[in-house]
């Protein structure tokens, strides 16, 4: 498989220098994903896994659709970031990769969790603060973590998510290398949005990720926004990423967000040469976001006609129109995805309603995997003698060494 | 069995060691530890065993190689980070207070953080005001973890091996003045459980409460007070979360009164926090408040003579326990 020019733009040191005018209503800037693919995208992609990303990502906007009520309702508390305009980038990443290859997510994190195989029951429970939730209602909107599916988190620092990442894909390495003795073929994906580029977290990432050939894909979800500040106000070369990944001899590519198809197929050969290589990747995952940065947005910082351009590009609009162009699809068939949808993400809501709220005796689980008694605070006495639990050693045979 | 005397850095490598030829999952990373040998030597002789796969040396990156080590642990390895000094653990801050502690609660859970982050901590080499943080009085604030205070060679090693073996996040504090202290450590394995004290010197008239290198101030101490006919009862208290309150109440319902030493600044400290819980659980026991012994509420001095003025000191200690006993 020959990676295409578009999917390894890697910049010569010349680019650099040109930056080149915007266009009125192009939030990310030169450097586009503009180059002419070699080939029709789609060429990879059978019917099967066609309709599967479509699913997907109909699936991933009417959730959150449901989320947005839900959340004016005040059903749901806290923050709240819905991934519609953006449902390309998760869908078309996970379908890229194995279900051994552990990610890690920033906040704006539903899609990736239900385009990873999370149940939108157990995504929409979490977010309603109910025990059937992902993490028993213990983490919210912004901490999806899903073990079974090795999705590690939603993380809601900025930037705080990306040494994770490298760190998932070291201990994949370590674990197969060291451990196990053998050439480990696993990746990591971690994703940011645009707004952590400027992190310390983020360079550190990038650096330690390069200097331990870690096989980290760090995909930038660049939706042009940092909340309210547009990319070129906050970020320098923000017209080309590349720079950035080059400054740490991390290879890069820029993909159109907007096509589950480029991305699926960018993202294939990406994984493919990580996994090959041992090495880590950059993406610039040129995207959109359709809605505010929070539930409390009102997107004054942009304008509706931008925002309508952007619109015109909508994945699911392009992808469906690319299938029933390719006789994938018809207009019906599309119409029946669309209500099995409506009818998931509707019956998500009522299960989280349904669902109970965490006991009381929650709040004091899961602090610690081994703990030594409940800490009640510094005036109750209760928790004398609480100390005197020994650890449980696990990893220990018998009792040794404990007295 | 024989016993030796080796030096608090060797304890902990002998613990490091121990533990990785043990679990392939254990594995050293942070500034300077492999080709170095440690910057404080801690390390010495790591890489050669263990090779470059397993003793990791970082760039000077704390937020990213702690973030590093967080993730590794997820997926159920088991990182020791060296900290050079704990002071540079608060570039860290992040990932070891808002990811570590918080990983295991937050994804109702799924995904623990078996991690140790080790390295000095505390005043007195004269390093300045940002090289001498005592981390504990902030980090103990934080719940989800578990901080370690070793005072002896001994208690290096067998709390620095639980603190491997534990499935929890472990904050292990030693103190660069005290990495040449020699001291008696068994040739055989021992391991120390966490949240158990140990009864330093017994005495009967006052309970000294210490953690890590104040205790041997309190020694110090309680030696000066015997000759005024004093008795002191010292506790090394090895760790501050957990916090073996039980056996502080068991030697203060015996004195009646209570001092603790602690090397933090006082206010809201593991100090201030033993205080109210020693009132809490023992108020008609005391026969005067419990008296507190910090390091002196200003940024570090570099000035030998100020630096000393400002830690606790064994004179500070004597003025506390007699102003406690009403013998000042």
């Amino acid at each position: 498989m020959t990676a295409s020019p578009k999917v390894w733009a890697i910049l010569a040191m010349s680019t650099l220098e040109s930056t080149q005018a915007l266009t009125s209503f192009d939030v990310h800037g030169a450097a586009n994903p503009s180059s002419a693919p070699s080939r029709r995208p789609g060429a990879m992609v059978s019917a099967e896994l066609a309709m599967h990303l479509l699913r997907q990502m109909v699936v991933i906007r009417e959730f959150e659709v449901r989320c947005m009520q839900a959340y004016q309702d005040k059903k749901i508390g806290g923050f709240c970031h819905v991934y519609i305009g953006q449902e390309a980038v998760a869908v078309g990443c996970t379908a890229a990769i194995r279900p051994s290859d552990p990610m890690v997510t920033a906040y704006r994190d539903h899609g990736h969790a239900l385009a990873r195989g999370m149940s939108a029951n157990a995504c929409m429970a979490e977010m309603f603060g109910r025990v059937d939730g992902c993490a028993k209602g213990k983490g919210g909107s912004m901490h999806m973590f899903d073990r079974e599916h090795n999705l590690f988190g939603g993380h809601g620092i900025v930037g705080a998510q990306i040494p994770l990442g490298v760190g998932l894909a070291f201990a994949c390495k370590y674990e197969d290398e060291v451990i196990h003795e053998r050439k480990s073929d696993r990746v990591a994906l971690a994703f940011l949005g645009d707004g952590a580029l400027n992190q310390g977290a983020f360079h550190e990432a990038m650096n330690l990720a390069g200097l331990l050939n870690t096989p980290a894909v760090i995909i930038c979800e660049n939706n042009g926004y940092s909340m309210g500040t547009s990319i070129h106000r906050g970020t320098t070369m923000g017209h080309n990423l590349a720079a950035k990944a080059a400054a740490y001899g991390i290879e890069s590519a820029v993909v159109d967000g907007m096509d589950v198809l480029s991305v699926y197929e960018s993202m294939s050969l990406i994984c493919d040469r990580a996994r090959r290589e041992s090495r880590p990747a950059f993406v610039d995952m040129r995207t959109y976001r359709f809605k505010g940065h929070s539930m409390s947005d009102p997107r004054k910082y942009r304008t509706r006609e931008e925002e309508s351009q952007y619109e015109a590009g909508d994945p699911i609009t392009t992808m469906k129109g690319r299938m029933i162009e390719a006789g994938m699809l018809t207009n019906e068939a599309f119409k029946s995805i669309l209500r099995e949808a409506r009818a998931e993400a509707k019956a998500s809501v009522e299960f989280a309603e349904s669902s109970p709220v965490p006991a009381i005796t929650e709040l004091h689980t899961d602090v610690f995997v081994e703990p030594w008694g409940r800490y009640t605070g510094s005036s109750d006495p209760k928790m004398l003698g609480g100390a005197r639990r020994e650890p449980s050693f696990r990893a220990i045979e018998n009792s040794e060494g404990l007295s | 069995m024989s016993v030796r005397e080796i030096e608090y850095r060797d304890a902990l490598n002998e613990a490091m060691s121990e533990e990785m030829r043990r679990d392939k999952r254990v594995f050293l990373l942070g500034e300077e530890v492999a080709q170095y040998d440690g910057a404080y030597k801690v390390s010495r002789g790591m890489l050669a065993e263990f090779g470059e796969r397993r003793i990791i040396d970082t760039p000077i990156s704390e937020s990213g190689f702690a973030g590093m080590a967080i993730g590794a642990a997820m997926m159920g390895l088991r990182p020791i980070v060296e900290f050079m000094s704990w002071s540079f653990s608060l570039v860290a801050a992040d990932p070891i207070l808002n990811n570590a502690p918080k990983m295991l609660y937050m994804s109702g859970g799924q995904f623990g953080c078996p991690i140790v982050f080790r390295g000095n901590g505390g005043a007195g080499g004269q390093l300045g005001s940002t090289h001498s943080w005592c981390v504990e009085g902030l980090y103990s604030n934080v719940p989800g973890i578990k901080i370690v205070m070793p005072s002896t060679p001994y208690e290096a090693k067998g709390l620095l091996k639980t603190a491997i073996r534990d499935d929890d996040p472990v904050f292990f504090l030693e103190s660069e003045r005290m990495l040449g202290t020699k001291g008696e450590v068994p040739e055989s394995e021992y391991l120390i459980p966490f949240g158990q004290a140990r009864i330093a010197r017994a005495g009967k008239d006052v309970t000294l409460v210490s953690f890590g290198r104040p205790v041997l101030f309190c020694l110090e101490a309680a030696e000066t007070l015997a000759k005024e006919g004093i008795s002191c009862e010292v506790l090394d208290m090895r760790t501050i979360r957990p916090l073996d309150i039980g056996s502080i109440v068991k030697s203060v319902r015996k004195t009646s009164a209570c001092v603790v030493v602690d090397q933090s600044w006082s206010f809201a400290s593991p100090g201030s926090e033993v205080a109210a819980q020693v009132h809490a659980a023992c108020f008609d026991d005391l026969d005067n408040f419990v008296h507190r012994v910090h390091t002196v509420d200003v940024p570090t001095p570099y000035a030998t003579e100020l630096e000393q003025e400002y830690l606790p000191s064994a004179r500070r200690i004597c003025e506390a326990v007699r102003a406690c006993l009403y013998r000042a």
